[in-house]
């Protein structure tokens, strides 16, 4: 039984096909990876998944539920969280603050309550901040706390971003370029963090990624998108000897990118 | 109703609808390229009238000496505007500039009621302009043919400016990508202040012809204008010059023909182009004219 | 370190009530008058602060709630032989003609009602951002008004209402002044204020960390116009007269310039510039009036005061964009260990709203 499963799903922003017919799924426990050139709609197709744009057609269902078209919020609140490309840190907000806020959907308590510190917010907000203590730790920003999310090297906002995810207690977790700007020993550990979380975490990962070496090491499976079209699918070995997958990179003649 | 009565207040409404036009032209060629909400620019139309004031009562100059000056003076008093308030904060976030806008705002009502006192002043109002023309058994004054004739007469100079000259297709380039545009040797800094100081030319065109039709001039005069303005710049599509033209005639016309056929309704006047806002906002935020964008996530 | 904070915050208390008991019975009428509008406007200033500068929704409406509030408390507070005496135009309608309330319950229904009110105007127009909420929230402040106008059978028109009971004094200003601070405070604190904080810093990310933008932007809107509207019932029930012109934009714009000042984010920072604004417009007022310096009389200007606040406001925003405060808030450490304030200078952005 897939947890996420596509139904040719298509955006259209105007006259221009951003993805087309897209048809996957994944399976509970899975690490998939997607990937294709630049502008290959990659991002788009995250952004079907979590609400952020609605599907032209197609249809999307995460754990036997339909979920096309749902605001965003109430996609995160059945399980799915993600990262984004250009990393959307809450900047001024400090670390902490960050994973609290991810913390917030959990929350029971009502406005007034909250406003009152009634025993049962009490009682939550210190669960939370207990939670999110731990997450961090494990995370490896135990000494960063209360330093403005902003002021963190890039790779420490990488790591804070997917903790801000896993706060939201998501089944299914969606990451946008994880290893972006990273160097290949840096991208190695990143590559054993998502394994690691993954196993800890009982997640199923999808996730975007450029970098062949951390793609073809980590995922089960790997989707590859063309001009919005899955021109491949299959295991990492069968996508890097897929005749298509290589002209698609490198470019037939013309146009070479990678 | 008799149709001659209707073909006054439509004559009317056209006359109102094109001043709208000549000062929503402004805010939305500013909107077009900052991004952002002249919220001076009603003001710097009140500024022109004073300007034409001072030129043809204190100076006693004539009409067709004055009227020219005045409108040099104000597309230099726009980009002063410009250079003070809003380049210094051009990397700012948009708040502070917004903020920075109303207190411009703020500063020329405030001056203009310091330097030309809060009672109201007679605007000059020369007789080529007054003279009532009889059409069948209505008579209209020969201003309420001129305003559109001179709107007409400006839009058209301007659509030549933005799409046929070397300026218009930087200022086009301008408005779609600040950093594309610089990169392309455009001088960005330089094509804004052109785009105020039009935009402040077309406004003192419009507060001539405004102190012309209503001789009355205030230092406040420009606040519920220039709102009505903006509006209109919204609902035509802010950014879009022929929008802000529709979004003009829309609401003049509009305007006039509610006081005329709902008389009881004549307090609410000024709420009705806030109402006309509000839902234009709710189920057509782009406007009649304007493009569609989509947030890049 | 929170022991020492405690006794001081008690300390300062203390003084506070000791300062009002005394300004109530000794001090000035005028004095007294000006302490009453400092703490009404930190009222106001700190409920637009929670809207706009945390949470980043830019809305120009206040004025709007605040006359809400007014003439909620107002007309409930005043008498019926009074109203019949003002209401000579066009009588006011039934039941309002009869019905009087106290003070504080006519306060917390002006308060209630400002809030649904926000609640009205929020439900479509939050579906705005940036520029184009701006100008909605305006319109609709200004539509208020303009309806206010018209209403003769409730709120007597332009004539405005006359003869409002003065009950407002120091202690319920103040009070009202602590009791939001206090709210407020615990509110930015709680779970649903970092919420707020999150729709400020980025409003896509905090949808997608599952926080339900539109509640949220409208509990914010619903709250801030909450306390708009008491600080609009005490500043009737203190000025004895309300007209629909005194809430115009220029009143929001005076509130505006008072949380810029004070720090777009910081409670605190409203209340200390609510003081600040205030008494330099009491100070600056000899710009409007002509003064004998006694070998010269200078020729006072009126509205010169008013051109000296624009400028203010601008020099603020062009250079000193964090405010006194910026995000943050008043605490004993910072005060104990206080720097000259223009250490900051320049430095950084506002956090008051996204740079989109």
């Amino acid at each position: 039984m897939p947890i996420l499963e596509l139904n040719q799903i298509t955006m259209q922003f105007g006259g221009l096909t951003a993805v087309k017919d897209f048809d996957m799924e994944i399976n509970p426990g899975e690490i998939v990876g997607l990937i294709g050139p630049n502008g290959a709609g990659k991002t788009t197709v995250f952004n079907m998944i979590t609400g952020v744009y609605k599907p032209t057609r197609g249809a999307i269902i995460f754990r036997d539920k339909d979920i096309t078209g749902l605001r965003p919020d109430l996609i995160t609140k059945l399980g799915i969280a993600r990262t984004f490309q250009n990393i959307r840190l809450f900047k001024g907000l400090s670390v902490m603050e960050n994973v609290l806020i991810a913390n917030h959907l959990h929350i029971k308590a009502g406005f007034m309550e909250a406003i009152a510190k009634l025993p049962r917010y009490r009682a939550e907000e210190k669960a939370m901040i207990a939670k999110s203590t731990a997450l961090l730790e494990r995370v490896g920003l135990k000494d960063n706390l209360n330093d403005p999310a902003g002021s963190l090297p890039y790779g420490l906002q990488r790591r804070l971003e997917i903790a801000r995810a896993l706060a939201t207690s998501p089944k299914l977790m969606l990451l946008d370029e994880p290893a972006a700007g990273m160097n290949p020993k840096e991208a190695e550990d990143l590559t054993r963090f998502i394994k690691e979380i993954r196993d800890e975490f009982d997640l199923t990962i999808f996730l975007i990624e450029h970098h062949m070496d951390v793609v073809m090491n980590i995922s089960q499976r790997i989707y590859v998108l063309d001009y919005g079209v899955a021109i491949a699918g299959g295991s990492p070995a069968e996508i890097q000897s897929n005749q298509r997958v290589i002209e698609a990179y490198l470019g037939v003649e013309e146009d070479v990118n990678h | 109703m008799t149709i001659d009565l209707f073909l006054q207040h439509l004559a009317n409404g056209i006359s109102l609808g094109s001043l709208y036009a000549l000062i929503a032209i402004g805010y939305t060629m500013v909107y077009g390229i900052l991004r952002l909400i002249n919220f001076a620019h009603g003001d710097i139309f009140m500024m022109a009238t004073y300007f034409a004031f001072f030129g043809v009562i204190t100076f006693g100059l004539p009409w067709y000496i004055s009227f020219p000056i005045v409108l040099l003076l104000t597309a230099l008093l726009g980009m002063t505007v410009e250079l003070v308030a809003y380049r210094p904060l051009r990397d700012a976030p948009k708040i502070s500039i917004l903020i920075s806008a109303i207190g411009a705002s703020f500063l020329l009502e405030n001056l203009a009621i310091v330097l030309f006192g809060g009672v109201p002043k007679p605007f000059p109002t020369p007789e080529i302009f007054t003279d009532v023309i009889r059409v069948g058994s209505v008579s209209i004054q020969k201003l309420t043919f001129y305003i559109p004739a001179v709107a007409i007469i400006c839009l058209t100079f301007l659509l030549y400016l933005v799409n046929k000259t070397k300026t218009g297709m930087a200022m086009r380039a301008v408005s779609k990508d600040h950093e594309t545009a610089r990169v392309m040797g455009v001088n960005v800094d330089r094509i804004i202040l052109v785009t105020f100081g039009l935009g402040s030319f077309l406004a003192a065109v419009g507060g001539i012809m405004w102190g012309l039709k209503f001789p009355q001039i205030a230092p406040l005069m420009g606040v519920i204008p220039g709102l009505k303005c903006f509006i209109a710049a919204v609902i035509g599509g802010i950014g879009n010059i022929k929008g802000a033209v529709i979004g003009g005639f829309i609401l003049g016309i509009g305007e006039i023909l509610l006081i005329a056929f709902l008389p009881n309704l004549t307090g609410y006047r000024d709420a009705f182009a806030f109402i006309l806002l509000i839902v234009i906002l709710l189920y057509k935020p782009t406007g009649i004219m304007g493009e569609k964008l989509t947030e890049k996530v | 370190m929170r022991q020492r904070d405690r006794i001081l915050t008690l300390i300062a208390f203390l003084l506070l009530i000791g300062f009002i008991y005394f300004a109530e019975g000794f001090l000035d009428i005028y004095i007294v008058r000006v302490l009453n509008v400092c703490a009404i406007y930190a009222i106001l200033g700190m409920s637009m602060n929670l809207i706009n500068g945390f949470t980043g929704l830019f809305s120009l409406g206040h004025a709007g709630f605040m006359a809400v509030g007014a003439y909620t408390t107002a007309l409930l507070t005043m008498s019926p032989a009074v109203k019949e005496q003002i209401f000579y135009m066009t009588p006011l309608i039934k039941p309002l003609d009869a019905i009087m309330a106290p003070f504080p319950i006519a306060l917390i229904l002006g308060g209630i009602l400002a809030a649904f009110v926000g609640y009205l105007i929020g439900a479509p127009a939050l579906r705005l951002k940036g520029d184009y909420l701006a100008i909605a929230t305006l319109g609709f402040a200004e539509i208020i008004r303009v309806i206010f106008t018209n209403t003769q059978s409730i709120t007597n028109g332009a004539l405005g209402l006359k003869g409002i009971p003065a009950v407002t004094n120091l202690w319920w200003s103040f009070g009202g002044m602590i009791l939001t601070a206090v709210v407020l405070l615990s509110l930015i604190n709680s779970s649903y204020g970092r919420a707020f904080k999150a729709i400020r810093e980025d409003e896509i990310a905090a949808e997608s960390m599952g926080i339900d933008l539109a509640k949220h932007k409208n509990l914010s809107f619903v709250t801030g116009a909450f306390f708009a509207g008491i600080g609009g019932g005490l500043l009737g029930n203190l000025l004895g007269t309300i007209d629909p012109k005194m809430f115009s934009f220029m009143f929001t714009f005076n509130i505006l310039l008072i949380i810029v000042l004070g720090g777009m984010g910081s409670i605190t920072g409203s209340i200390i510039s609510a003081f600040i604004v205030t008494i330099a417009q009491e100070v600056l007022r000899f710009l409007d009036e002509t003064m004998n310096l006694g070998f010269i009389v200078i020729k006072g200007k009126v509205g010169m005061r008013a051109v000296v606040f624009s400028a203010l406001l601008m020099i603020v925003v062009l250079f000193y964009r964090h405010g006194l405060m910026g995000t943050t808030e008043f605490s004993w450490e910072r005060f104990l260990n206080w720097k000259p304030p223009f250490y900051r200078f320049g430095k950084g952005t506002i956090k008051g709203c996204k740079n989109s």
